[in-house]
Formats: C-alpha cells, sequence, structure tokens
C-alpha cells in the first residue's frame, strides 16, 4: 500500500554534522560493504574493473566551497582566499521523509513507509522498475540497478539496527559507526528528549529543501563558526598571564622581552 | 533528464491511439447508426487499438521487471501511473465493446459507446500527464501548462489519423481536414503557452538553496561525490538538449503550427489529392510530437541535480 500510514511517533532518522565531516567517505563505504552482504543486498557494480565503473551506493558525500559575500568581510576582498572562502563536505543519503512522494508515486506497492518507525523501504520483490519513485525524490536517494532490475536505496540498515545478534551499541546504521569523527548521529528524531532531538535544538538542525513539502526527518547541523569569521565572527580570547606566579628568572625576561 | 525512447514512444503513440479514439467517440456520437461511418470507423478504431497497444507495450519495455508489470495495478489511491494503468485497460475494453456496437448494435448504444470512450480517452491522456505534472522535483513537469499541452497534441495527432484513415476508407468530409488544423493549431499555441513560461531555476543557482547552506554564502561544489558517472547523472543529468532547444522547438512549431494547416487548406482546395495530404500531415504531425516529447524529458532539470551543481559528470 504506497498510501501514507498515519505519522508515527517513532521518526528514526539521521542527524549529521556538517562541522565535523571531513569528507573522507568513510561512511559511504561501510554502507556499501554492509548493504553487499546484508538483507538487502547485494549492491552489484557494474564494469568494475573497466574505465567506467558504475554502481548503486545509498551514501554520496559531495564537497563544497562556500565564499561569503564581500560586504560581509568588511566592504573589500580579504588579502587571502582561505579567509573568505571554508570547505564544507556533505553527505546525502536518504532522509526518510514524512510524507515521501517516492512512496506515493509507486504504482506497486513496493515502495512503502513502515508505521512503526517511519523507516522507508522498498520491497525487491515488488518493485517492477518503473523509476518513477527515484523522479520523484528531491534528494537523489534512490538508485536504480540495472542487474537487479529493481530500485535501490538506504535501509536505515533495518537489518542492523533491531539485530538482536548484535551488541546493543553496535544495533546502528553501518554509515554511523564508521564516521571518524562522530560526524553522523542515529536516533528518534520523533522524541523530543532523545540525544539526537536535543543535538539538533542546541546546533539549530536544519531539513534540506523544506519548501519542496517532503518533510524529511533526519536533519543536518551547520557548520560552526569559523575563526576567519565565516558563518559569524568569533575572535578567540587572548591568554592570560599572571606574571606574579613566574619564577623570578623568568619574570625577568618578561619584563625584558616585552619592553 | 534522460529522454528514454521507450517513454517517447510510450506517450506520443498512445497519446495519438486516445485522440484517435476521442475522435471516433465523437464522430460515432454525433453519426451513430450512419451506414457509411461503419467501414472508416472500424478501421480507425483498430488503430488506435495497435497505437494504444504499442505504446503501452513499450512503456513494459522501460521496467526493470516487465513481467511482474502486472503489479502497477495495484496503487491506484496514490499513484498516478496506477490509475493510467487501469484507465487505459478500461479504455481498451470500451473500444473493443464499440467496435463490436459498430457493426451490430442499436444507434443509441453506439452514441452511448461513442461517449463513453470519448470521455475514457480522456482520462487516460489525463492520467499520463498527471505523472508528470505532479512530480515537484522537476519544476518544468510541475506546470499547469504541462497538461493541456498533452491533452492538445493527443488530440492534434488522433484527428490527422482519423483524416487520413477516414479519407483512405472513402469517407471524405470537409470537416476532417478542417478539426485537423483547428487541433494542430490548438495544441501549437498550447506549446508556444508552455514555452513561454517563467524559467526554472538551473542547476547551479540552486546548490546553496539545496544544501541549506548558502546563508553563509555562495555555495560552489568542488568535487563531486564520484568520479564516473551514476544512476543520478546517468538518468537526471541530461544537458545535451538545452543546447539546440531553440533549434528543435522551431522544427516541432512549424510542422505542427504550419505544415499541418497548409496540407488541411489544400485538401479543401484539392479534394482529389485529400489522402496524399492526409498522409503528409499525419506524418508531419508524428513528427513534431515526437521533437516535442523528446525536448519535453531533455529539457527538463531535475532538482536533485543543484547537488551536483555545473560540473557534471557523463
Amino acid at each position: 500500500m504506497t498510501c501514507l500510514p498515519a505519522p508515527a511517533k517513532r521518526k528514526l532518522g539521521l542527524v549529521i554534522d556538517l562541522d565535523t565531516c571531513v569528507g573522507c567517505h568513510a561512511c559511504a563505504v561501510a554502507c556499501k560493504e554492509w548493504n553487499d552482504g546484508g538483507d538487502f543486498g547485494p549492491l552489484v557494480d557494474e564494469n568494475t574493473r573497466g574505465a567506467e565503473p558504475f554502481g548503486v551506493w545509498f551514501n554520496r558525500v559531495h564537497s563544497y566551497e562556500i565564499t561569503r559575500p564581500a560586504t560581509e568581510c568588511g566592504g573589500e576582498a580579504p588579502a587571502r582566499a582561505s579567509a573568505a572562502t571554508m570547505s564544507v563536505h556533505f553527505p546525502r543519503s536518504c532522509l526518510h521523509c514524512e510524507t515521501p512522494a517516492c512512496v506515493t508515486v509507486c504504482p506497486t506497492g513496493a515502495s512503502y513507509k513502515r508505521a512503526e518507525d517511519g523507516i522507508v523501504l522498498v520491497d525487491e520483490d515488488k518493485c517492477i522498475g518503473c523509476q518513477l519513485c527515484a523522479w520523484a525524490c528531491p534528494y537523489g536517494a534512490r538508485e536504480f540497478s540495472a542487474r537487479h532490475g529493481t530500485m535501490q536505496k538506504c535501509t536505515l540498515c533495518v537489518d542492523r539496527i533491531y539485530n538482536k545478534t548484535l551488541d546493543e551499541a553496535d544495533r546502528q546504521p553501518a554509515c554511523v559507526l564508521a564516521c571518524p569523527t562522530h560526524a553522523r548521529h542515529f536516533g528518534d528524531l520523533g522524541d523530543e528528549t532523545s540525544a539526537v532531538s536535543r543535538l539538533v535544538a542546541e546546533r539549530d538542525g536544519y531539513a534540506l529543501m523544506p519548501e519542496l513539502g517532503y518533510r524529511p526527518v533526519n536533519r543536518y547541523l551547520p557548520p560552526r563558526p569559523r575563526r576567519d569569521g565565516s558563518a559569524s565572527p568569533a575572535t578567540p580570547a587572548p591568554e592570560t598571564l599572571d606574571r606574579e606566579q613566574l619564577p623570578p628568572m623568568l619574570r625577568w625576561l618578561d619584563r625584558v622581552l616585552s619592553r | 533528464m534522460r529522454p528514454a525512447l521507450s517513454i517517447l514512444f510510450f506517450t506520443t503513440l498512445s497519446g495519438a491511439g486516445y485522440g484517435l479514439w476521442f475522435l471516433c467517440g465523437l464522430v460515432l456520437a454525433v453519426h451513430a447508426g450512419h451506414p457509411a461511418v461503419r467501414v472508416p470507423m472500424f478501421v480507425a478504431l483498430a488503430t488506435g487499438f495497435v497505437l494504444t497497444t504499442t505504446g503501452l507495450l513499450c512503456s513494459v519495455g522501460h521496467l526493470g521487471k516487465p513481467l511482474r508489470a502486472w503489479r502497477a495495478l495495484s496503487q491506484w489511491r496514490s499513484s498516478w501511473l496506477s490509475r493510467e494503468g487501469i484507465a487505459a485497460i478500461v479504455c481498451a475494453l470500451v473500444a473493443i465493446v464499440t467496435a463490436v456496437l459498430v457493426f451490430d448494435g442499436s444507434a443509441a448504444s453506439q452514441r452511448l459507446a461513442g461517449i463513453v470512450l470519448v470521455a475514457n480517452a480522456v482520462v487516460v491522456v489525463f492520467c499520463t500527464a498527471r505523472i508528470y505534472t505532479s512530480l515537484p522535483t522537476i519544476a518544468a513537469w510541475c506546470n499547469a501548462r504541462v497538461l493541456p499541452a498533452f491533452l492538445a497534441l493527443a488530440f492534434a495527432t488522433g484527428a490527422t489519423c482519423w483524416w487520413l484513415l477516414a479519407a483512405a476508407s472513402g469517407l471524405a468530409l470537409p470537416a476532417w481536414p478542417l478539426i485537423a488544423a483547428a487541433a494542430a493549431v490548438v495544441a501549437t499555441a498550447c506549446k508556444l503557452a508552455y514555452w513561454r513560461r517563467p524559467a526554472d531555476a538551473g542547476a547551479a543557482e540552486g546548490t546553496g538553496a539545496a544544501t541549506g547552506l548558502d546563508r553563509f554564502g555562495r555555495v560552489r561544489s568542488v568535487e563531486a561525490p564520484h568520479s564516473e558517472a551514476n544512476y543520478l547523472t546517468h538518468e537526471m543529468g541530461f544537458v545535451l538538449a538545452r543546447r539546440h532547444a531553440a533549434r528543435l522547438r522551431r522544427i516541432a512549431l512549424v510542422l505542427l503550427g504550419a505544415v499541418v494547416p497548409l496540407a488541411a487548406l489544400a485538401a479543401l482546395v484539392l479534394p482529389a489529392a485529400g489522402v496524399a495530404l492526409a498522409a503528409v500531415a499525419t506524418t508531419a504531425a508524428a513528427v513534431a510530437v515526437f521533437v516535442e516529447r523528446w525536448l519535453f524529458f531533455a529539457e527538463a532539470r531535475h532538482v536533485v541535480m543543484r547537488y551536483y551543481g555545473t560540473r557534471h559528470i557523463g
């Protein structure tokens, strides 16, 4: 049934910190590895040793350069290019939207949103590979596998997060566990008291392209202010030094050098 | 968007087929029971069946799992694609019943069948267009000017087909070229209105808005996530059409807006050359709609390409 279920209380999703993401693609690789062998795999690639390898990935990490307008840099172009630019690495995956058109456009009922936790999944046994869902997704979350003949997408590692054979600490999506900078957080965004919800509230987490009306569950945390003033100026406080605490020799040296 | 041939043939062939059935229904509703209508009506209904069925088979060829196509009929509550499939099958059944009634039915039953066929043909083309107009991800399709163009083009191609079939099977009335010419002019106007819509946001301008990072400054993609093409860039990053759009639009406009009406006027003056002129008009309309449909797909930008910016791969 591709009509959407009644809004669930539990909204499992990811919070991705654009401040700490270093663009290492470990999430993408870990996702590929787990899903190659998981219940929803394999994620076959084509032409893997050829000139143009082609394959399905559930995570794609973009890298952007952000240039501040000159007016915000004091009216003139800064002396160093780095002073006005910042790099942001941007992992892109399924946002497990609350009103996903990828589900409602599906003619077969293969695409569905789970009532109990809001995860958006594809039933590979029902999918006819018409690819309309990929057209309907603004976030590029769905990739078609010509080998399978069906659509594939992020499952939020539904075969890990409820997997009793794993240690409790490991019942998280593979991309979250793999991230070396803890830029990815998994949890219930429907629960205001959850760690991920608090993180979103503290850091002003935002949804992607809310104007399209898909109501994504995943949130992105914006980059923190940079020393050069990108985002908002945050000049580091000068270090303090209590001269009276110094030994006499160093106190004399400080006095001489301060002259 | 990549203009897949399967979808191009599906929408143009089935569009012509439903346009033809629409006209069949209209003619039947007006001239029910007239013996001269019988043979051309049967030929046209059969041709419509071939066109719509070939179109549907082409669309099945687009599927990754064609043998599961029957599943597409199940989600009519939410999916326009599903509704279209059901409407198409119902329409085929109505056309078959109509064809039987043309030879073996009362004038009243023929008239009723004609009216049902007219309504059903409109519903199918309406559903086809709604598949595209219901996608907010593609601004060029999610537009009020798309649906009238789909309906008008289906009617125009169907009307030229009817003219040709009726003239070739001995029912050459001056009404047919006039209807075809009027339909072609209306369809050309719809298409002109569509092409003159306000510009859609380009891929590069949208990167900041798509990532939500535009509040920090101008956002530019410096590195794509992958060095080779992937499904998204292959399917949604089609650039070629926008380079040649102006020339292709002119070709479509001249064929539909000039060649078809001129052929129709010539047919009124030279009734002897009616069939040849009808064939010219039908061919011109078919080529025009194919070019138009290719542009409709190939020119459209998908919002996901904003994440890639202007540095397309593949």
